[in-house]
């Protein structure tokens, strides 16, 4: 369990006992756990993810915000870096995986193979400072920090977020573009692609038309878990190119015991994570025509 | 129709040497083999597996499968030498001039794409046909080949069809693209006898309406003798011998293909009259809300083998599974030594277990590929027997002499054995617990002739000496000659007809067992022909 509280946090080691009980009074926080959970999920159903702690203090001024309020920006934020990453780590990564398929064994699909899995193997801060160095240090095409507020303007966004969303897809290219290839050379086998290859298909011509249409379920799936993470677990790249996401948000939460926005963002991960998957099993059953067409 | 002139030479295969790549190193496959085929003509190519017979048949089409390799020799197809071609070069004759047929339809078509699609794929490709036309030219195959709703049925996946319509449709795919060469790769032998008359009548009839030549890849004579004008024996990657079918079906000349044609002539005396050992009463089973299996009774007498026949789907292996304790039957209960034993196999004292053995019919994944044939059947011996240390080893070795294997396999891996021997160490492991009923699950099936042969003549001598009642569950006629006493005939979940093997197999029949009768192909080459003639085809 995270040790203190808001009252605690806020009030600092010399505060009186007496005061910190009454501060914490007015929070609510002196009511049992559970019923505080289900005051929170009660609000959270109806759409009101209750209000920010930060911004009071004991003298009673309240200066808090709402957390919706609070999250909202970020959380667009992140959405944007993350569909930055994804619009080009997705079809990068499939078309490698293609590509790999079909070179499978070659010198091309060795080299992918090891630069890939080079990229995932460092940490991110590495990859981010590595990124830096070239692109903002020593040439200076894209700016090092990404901070970005509501009034920048839409370009701007982009050019800023450059570096960041590069980061991240070289972290996940890996992990999809594996699967991709891994997913259509285990098809390769079956005698249905042999059936092809009797029938004058192309090398190409299989890997498209006859392989990857039975190989979406996985692809999906492994591609929804890392766009999961695009939104979920991007904290660390957000440190470094001291980018306002969702992530800088709950860390901070985390360290005042603003138990509030805590709950709305880990709320938003889950949702997220879950939304995600159900896509990535919609996908499977589309592209499966045994589960579409039924006998 | 291409203009196909009769008589002269399609394909020439000469002196052609495979060798496929395994255990680190290079193997030889087929070893100077050659081959003639004219157009319109029909080969049949018959062996036991890994005779090769199905790596020249796709050789024929210029293809080796990966890992397989042309060490020498010519593929001359209409003048072009294919062994000298690149896969680009090829890539033009296949699914166009020559197209292929595989054993298993199911796994053969791509579950993401409609059947038409399919059908029309390379003739489309080649541009041999715009798509319309090759759909309606797909549309009438289908007719020709007697598939139900022809105009609509190609717009289903592969999962919605049945296997022996799938057959037919990989048929109508092969001939889509008009061809000059069909090569059939056991086409029939996944299928229900009842289904492959069928198969066979359609590809037979489409073969010879549009005067293509084929290669008819089987290991069933009986089969080959329906399709084939001319008939070549392989063994071991070289040819035994070759002559027209007729003449080949009445006087073989080498020693190997006579035992070939020996093999469906066991026959076994039947024995009447014993206590009953065995009794399944009034049995209704459900799979989740599917009737499985509907009031079935059968009896099995001590020391006797009852065969269960029937296609696949007639709920034969349900009862062995109702039998055993596997499957709980809704209604009804299975009687041991007139003593009712519990439902379930939870239930059952060790006692119970050990006296109803089974035996399945792939040996290949009925063991544990990381356990010896020490390890496989000792452990019945000690948890039924209580056997221990030199004890044990004792009853293995006695047990591995009983099957007519010795001590030399104690020590080996399943994939260190053939089929055969597999088979065996199944028994074996059966016989290990001390059983007085075995139930076996279509246990020749997966095996050639010639090894099934020794399978059965086995458990014939087993039974013999043991006193042993076995349950045989089968849906090949021949077996059932073999090894029975009494037969069952189930469809659909039902007992159509229950009694001595004389009396089934005599007429009159009821309809089912006449059409499953009838269905059984024979060594004569007009037996289809004279079929279709009574049946008013």
């Amino acid at each position: 369990m995270l040790p203190g509280d808001f009252g605690q946090a806020i009030l600092g080691q010399a505060a009186l006992p007496e005061t910190v009980a009454a501060f914490r009074q007015e929070l609510g926080l002196d009511k049992p756990a559970y019923i505080r959970y289900f005051d929170w999920a009660l609000g959270a159903i109806q759409g009101d993810l209750g209000t920010s702690f930060s911004g009071r203090n004991a003298s009673g001024a309240d200066r808090s915000a709402e957390v919706v309020d609070k999250i909202a920006p970020r959380l667009w934020n992140t959405l944007f870096l993350a569909s930055m990453a994804a619009l080009i780590a997705v079809p990068l990564s499939l078309i490698l995986g293609i590509l790999t398929a079909l070179y499978r064994n070659s010198f091309f699909d060795r080299s992918v193979n090891t630069a890939t899995l080079t990229t995932i193997s460092f940490p991110e801060f590495f990859v981010a400072y590595i990124l830096i160095l070239f692109f903002a240090s020593l040439n200076q095409i894209f700016p090092s920090l990404a901070n970005v507020d509501p009034d920048t303007n839409f370009g701007e966004r982009i050019y800023r977020t450059a570096l960041p969303a590069f980061t991240l897809t070289l972290v996940i290219v890996a992990h999809m573009m594996r699967m991709t290839r891994a997913a259509i050379i285990n098809l390769l086998a079956s005698p249905y692609i042999q059936m092809a290859k009797l029938s004058g298909a192309s090398q190409t011509e299989i890997i498209l038309k006859h392989a990857l249409p039975n190989a979406w379920a996985p692809i999906a799936t492994v591609i929804a878990f890392n766009l999961a993470y695009l939104v979920v677990g991007v904290v660390v790249v957000e440190v470094v190119f001291v980018y306002p996401g969702v992530g800088q948000l709950m860390v901070d939460a985390v360290r005042t015991r603003d138990i509030p926005v805590v709950q709305g963002c880990a709320l938003i991960f889950a949702v997220t994570y879950i939304l995600l998957n159900l896509i990535a099993d919609i996908i499977g059953i589309v592209t499966n025509p045994r589960l579409l067409h039924p006998k | 129709m291409k203009n196909k002139k009769e008589n002269t030479t399609l394909l020439q295969i000469k002196d052609l040497k495979i060798e496929g790549f395994s255990d680190e190193r290079w193997h030889k496959i087929i070893k100077g083999v050659n081959l003639e085929l004219k157009r319109g003509e029909v080969l049949g190519l018959i062996g036991e597996s890994g005779a090769g017979k199905s790596t020249l048949g796709l050789a024929a089409m210029g293809y080796t499968q990966p890992g397989c390799r042309i060490t020498g020799g010519q593929i001359n197809f209409d003048g072009v030498d294919l062994t000298k071609r690149t896969d680009s070069e090829k890539r033009k004759y296949w699914g166009n001039r020559m197209t292929y047929v595989a054993q298993s339809a199911a796994a053969s078509f791509n579950p993401a794409h409609r059947l038409i699609n399919q059908t029309t794929e390379s003739t489309i490709r080649a541009g041999l046909k715009k798509p319309n036309e090759a759909f309606d030219e797909a549309r009438s195959l289908y007719d020709a080949l007697n598939l139900p709703n022809p105009e609509t049925i190609g717009e289903r996946y592969p999962h919605q069809v049945s296997g022996g319509q799938l057959q037919r449709i990989m048929t109508a795919m092969a001939m889509s693209p008009n061809p000059d060469l069909i090569v059939f790769d056991e086409p029939t032998t996944a299928l229900d006898v009842t289904t492959q008359v069928e198969v066979l009548a359609a590809m037979r009839d489409i073969v010879k309406t549009y005067g293509t030549a084929a290669i008819y890849i089987t290991h069933d004579l009986s089969v080959v003798a329906q399709m084939a004008d001319r008939i070549k024996v392989l063994r071991y990657g070289e040819e035994v011998e070759e002559a027209m079918t007729r003449k080949m079906l009445k006087s073989p000349k080498e020693d190997y293909t006579k035992s070939l044609w020996s093999v469906r002539s066991i026959q076994k005396p039947e024995k009447k009259n014993a206590d009953i050992i065995l009794e399944v009463k009034n049995v209704d089973a459900f799979y989740g809300s599917f009737h499985v299996l509907k009031n079935i009774n059968i009896k099995l007498p001590l020391g006797r083998t009852v065969a269960l026949v029937g296609e696949s789907g007639s709920g034969k292996s349900t009862v062995a599974r109702v039998i055993t304790g596997l499957l709980e039957p809704k209604i009804g209960s299975v009687k041991f030594k007139n003593r009712e034993l519990p439902p379930s196999l939870k239930g059952r004292t060790k006692d119970q277990l050990q006296k109803i053995q089974m035996i399945y019919q792939m040996a290949d994944v009925a063991m544990n590929p990381k356990q010896t044939v020490y390890d496989i059947i000792s452990r019945p011996a000690s948890f039924f027997a209580g056997l221990t240390g030199a004890n044990l080893r004792k009853r293995v070795v006695e047990l591995l002499e009983q099957i007519d294997l010795d001590e030399r396999f104690i020590d080996r891996y399943p994939s260190e054995l053939s089929g055969g021997q597999k088979q065996r160490i199944c028994i074996a492991r059966a016989l290990a617990a001390n059983p007085e009923v075995v139930i076996c699950d279509e246990v020749t099936s997966a095996l050639d002739q010639i090894v099934q042969e020794g399978i059965l003549k086995l458990l014939g001598r087993l039974q013999k000496d043991l006193n042993l009642s076995y349950i045989f569950i089968t849906h090949d006629i021949a077996t059932v000659k073999a090894i029975s006493d009494e037969v069952v005939v189930m469809n659909e979940g039902e007992v159509v007809e229950q009694g001595l093997k004389s009396e089934i197999f005599s007429p009159p029949h009821p309809e089912y067992t006449e059409l499953l009768l009838s269905s059984v192909p024979e060594m004569d080459p007009d037996w289809l022909t004279d079929l279709l003639k009574a049946r008013n085809y």
